[in-house]
């Protein structure tokens, strides 16, 4: 790594560089989009993930938009048809398109997942680096906090925190927030605090930085990458939790389409032979789960110093 | 008598982003019989990628390109899997750099050399104790029976790697590959592990193979002498050839820049570069730094009560001792004065740097800078006193002490922007130009983030942010450790100009006397706590006085003068 930089000798300085500072190299935007394509196209995998988050992205904002049909418009004479072409992913029992309404819902399930993540990375992250980098009392409180919400089943305390504050979007974010607040305060906590004695945090301390500083611009910059897979890998969970809340009645009110409804509206009419109802507002559920777990993956692959060679 | 172990034209690659990469390019490298060879270079030599290929243990991206490994005849190159997992261990083995990391934690030394033996059916479940306590006698470990029994964490570093190699010799190999296998010890550990190698090597015929950046090791237990530069070999000679007259230009250089007995700062540098020596500093009668009765202690770990003494109930317990990490040191330094602080780890030097960094709390005692009492403000809020800026350090390790998310720029301004009285980013920019200038940086580096730069570069980086403020006391904690001799060589000369340029005060805490000693004026020798020694560098390390001092000096390899 170290070149024998003897050239540079000390004894000569340096032939001075004209005044005007060369334009920044190419560090930053480029550089880490250049090393996003490596990583995609070293892994398929990882490539097929970021296109198919996009394919989702672009779902949540036109969707309403691309819809061939209202999703709330029921049309009784067309009730229970099975997929053909006029209705791709066929009709449910009131005679609405579930190709509509499954489109339509991307952007409730998003929404709903990308509050709750940047809601509990807010909350749990700054916890944890507190946690991690102060110790003593504020990590022991913090940690308790921890530890009892750990202490309940998951998904019950998520029931019981709607069931409590009533059935709105707002609350089931909230819900999903709290659930996943151990998680990030343990990994912040964790990160930060083998970062508490680096040598360049100890440098910062001397070059006059106060503590509440090092923490946001000393810390901070350096768990990011870490958060970031963390928060890739929740966002499925964050939708798969608010899909199980609507599914059991939860959360979301009929007739809103929303994945985790649809669901529990079609699974009554899997025996009688309607399988389109429920299966395909649960598939676009499962692409959407696997997608961010995926890109989760290829995300610690961008961050991995490991593979930086 | 053929060679044991004959490489040929080894090439080994390794792919990347840039495509393929050669770490080894079409080395030869030949050990006979009962011999030591000593491959050496500096980072990115490929010395240690070589003896990965011998062991065909190449991570997943390297590959053998080209060439032939044989070892007694056999070609290595060709072994199927199965043959190397017994040839490694058993008529190979290897020490490597971090005994720590070599050891499984969680399980007892004594049963990790019994399934060595059993791996390699040297030993069956009822001989393997004892076997494995003969081995932990063979290496010197005293009262091998209880050491048996022990964890890693409850052995020192020294310790840990006469373990190490306990494992690598238990099954008589013939061939021992020792990667830096002293690198982070003392260098007093360092000659009684050294010696331990070479002694149980002689006395069984073996082969060995040290991979070093340390000439002076090299010189001091090797026959025969390899230097590495680049993926090539450039020299291959008899030892005592090699540093009586090296014959290849990159030897020569790096032999100069191996500090030892009776070399200058200046002599370091390549004869091209090197310039007239700095005028010795005015030292000035004022004392700048003065450090009194200095104690720092610590709560022992580890020592936990009875329940009856947890509720009072049983004898009251005796009050505890605590450790006394620093035990009542008092010293001196006056202005533009250098004075160095040496020691084995352990000693104290750190915590004294720590405490008057003022990141550290002492227990008791007195720490005056120019008169201010400044061991009276608590650490916590030093960071705030307006006397933080008169007193900067450069850390030991130059990648752990840059923040990987700020660029060069970006650290250097960081004092001034934080107690600087510049304003503006123009302002900044030419102060943190000016500091790279003068700390030889080139300009165009400054946009880069640490990982893009060299070692030398980021100890650069390291220096301009440390001296940024002009601060009247500078602590060098090990600058150079973490670097190569030549770099090293060429950042002590750095140093030494910037102190005779600014007019600041050093003071250099270090385990190498012969560094301390170009870079000092005075030195302090500090064991358990205390200062065992004080005096002028010359005195300290041609006539010193204290045995351990002697001690700590003759344990220093070096390179024939």
């Amino acid at each position: 790594m170290s070149n024998v930089d003897i050239s540079a000798a000390v004894v000569s300085p340096p032939p001075a560089e004209p005044a005007t500072a060369p334009a920044r190299p190419a560090v930053g935007l480029a550089a880490a989009l250049g090393h996003a394509r490596y990583v995609a196209t070293s892994n398929p995998v990882t490539g097929f993930a970021f296109a198919l988050f996009f394919l989702i992205v672009l779902a949540a904002i036109l969707g309403p938009a691309i819809a061939p049909y209202d999703p709330y418009a029921s049309d009784t004479s067309a009730a229970l048809a099975p997929p053909s072409m006029a209705h791709w992913f066929g009709t449910d029992q009131v005679g609405r398109d579930i190709f509509s309404r499954v489109l339509v819902a991307t952007r409730l399930d998003l929404i709903i997942a990308v509050a709750s993540v940047a809601l509990v990375f807010a909350l749990g992250g700054f916890a944890g680096i507190c946690a991690g980098f102060f110790g003593g009392w504020t990590d022991r409180i913090m940690s308790r906090i921890s530890d009892t919400i750990m202490a309940f089943p998951l998904f019950v305390l998520a029931m019981g925190i709607v069931a409590a504050l009533g059935n709105t979007v707002t609350n089931i974010v909230i819900a999903t927030a709290i659930v996943n607040f151990p998680l990030y305060q343990r990994i912040a906590r964790a990160e930060a605090n083998i970062r508490r004695e680096a040598g360049f945090v100890q440098a910062a301390r001397l070059t006059g930085n106060s503590e509440m500083r090092i923490l946001l611009t000393q810390i901070l910059p350096n768990i990011m990458p870490i958060m970031a897979v963390q928060m890739s890998l929740t966002m499925g969970y964050a939708i798969l939790n608010a899909a199980g809340l609507s599914f059991i009645g939860l959360g979301v009110k009929p007739p809103t389409p929303e994945w985790g409804i649809m669901v529990a509206e079609g699974a009554g009419f899997i025996i009688s032979g309607e399988w389109w109802i429920a299966l395909f507002p649960g598939l676009a559920l499962m692409i959407a789960v696997f997608c961010f777990n995926l890109l989760g993956d290829g995300l610690r692959d961008i961050i991995d110093p490991q593979r930086r060679t | 008598m053929s060679a044991l172990l004959d490489v040929k034209g080894l090439t080994v690659e390794f792919a990347t982003r840039r495509g393929t990469v050669q770490a080894v390019k079409r080395i030869d490298l030949e050990v006979a019989r009962g011999e030591t060879v000593g491959v050496v270079g500096e980072s990115g030599s490929g010395k240690s990628v070589t003896s990965y290929a011998v062991m065909r243990i190449l991570d997943r991206a390297g590959r053998i390109a080209d060439g032939s490994v044989a070892f007694s005849g056999l070609d290595l190159t060709a072994a199927s899997e199965r043959q190397m997992t017994d040839l490694r261990g058993r008529e190979i083995s290897m020490i490597f750099q971090n005994p720590r990391m070599a050891l499984n934690p969680i399980r007892k030394v004594g049963r990790q050399i019994e399934d060595v033996l059993r791996r390699h059916a040297q030993a069956g479940s009822m001989d393997a104790r004892a076997k494995a306590i003969e081995m932990l006698s063979q290496v010197k470990i005293a009262r091998p029976e209880e050491r048996y029994h022990a964890y890693p964490f409850e052995l020192s570093g020294g310790m840990c790697q006469r373990i190490v190699i306990a494992l690598a010799l238990a099954c008589r190999p013939q061939l021992l590959i020792a990667d830096e296998p002293t690198t982070g010890l003392d260098v007093t550990t360092q000659k009684a592990v050294m010696d331990l190698v070479s002694e149980l090597t002689r006395a069984r015929g073996m082969s060995t193979i040290l991979i070093t950046h340390d000439l002076g090791l090299a010189a001091a237990y090797c026959d025969k002498v390899v230097v590495m530069k680049k993926g090539e070999v450039v020299e291959t000679a008899a030892a005592r050839e090699v540093f009586a007259a090296p014959k290849d230009d990159y030897t020569r250089r790096l032999m100069r820049a191996t500090p030892r007995p009776g070399s200058t700062l200046r002599g370091l540098l390549p004869p091209e570069i090197a310039a007239a020596p700095n005028p010795p500093a005015t030292v000035t009668g004022e004392v700048l730094l003065k450090v009194e009765n200095l104690v720092k202690e610590y709560p022992r770990q580890g020592v936990s009560k009875s329940w009856a003494q947890m509720f009072g109930r049983g004898p009251a317990a005796e009050p505890e001792t605590p450790f006394r990490a620093v035990d009542g040191i008092s010293f001196e330094i006056r202005r533009g004065e250098s004075l160095g602080l040496v020691g084995e780890s352990g000693c104290g030097k750190s915590t004294t740097s720590m405490m008057v960094m003022r990141l550290t709390d002492p227990t008791s005692g007195a720490i005056t800078l120019g008169g201010d009492d400044i061991g009276a403000i608590p650490a916590r809020s030093f960071a705030a006193s307006k006397h933080r800026r008169r007193i900067q350090m450069v850390f030991q390790d130059p990648t752990d002490s840059l923040n990987p998310r700020f660029t060069a720029v970006r650290a250097i301004a960081d004092p001034l922007m934080r107690m600087g009285s510049l304003k503006g980013r123009d302002a900044l920019r030419a102060r943190c130009e000016e500091l790279a200038t003068l700390v030889g940086l080139p300009l165009d580096l400054l946009d880069r983030f640490p990982h893009q730069l060299s070692g030398g570069q980021k100890a650069r980086v390291g220096i301009a942010r440390a001296i940024a403020l002009d601060p009247e006391l500078v602590i060098l904690d090990e600058p150079t450790a973490a670097l190569d001799v030549s770099v090293q060589a060429v950042v002590l000369n750095l140093l030494d100009d910037l102190k005779a340029k600014l007019g600041m005060s050093y003071l250099f805490v270090s385990h190498d006397l012969h560094v301390v000693r170009l870079l000092c004026d005075r030195v302090i020798v500090m064991r358990q706590g205390r200062i065992v020694e004080e005096g002028t560098s010359e005195k300290v390390l041609e006539a010193p006085d204290a045995a351990y001092t002697r001690e700590l000096i003759a344990a220093i390899p070096h390179p024939p003068v």
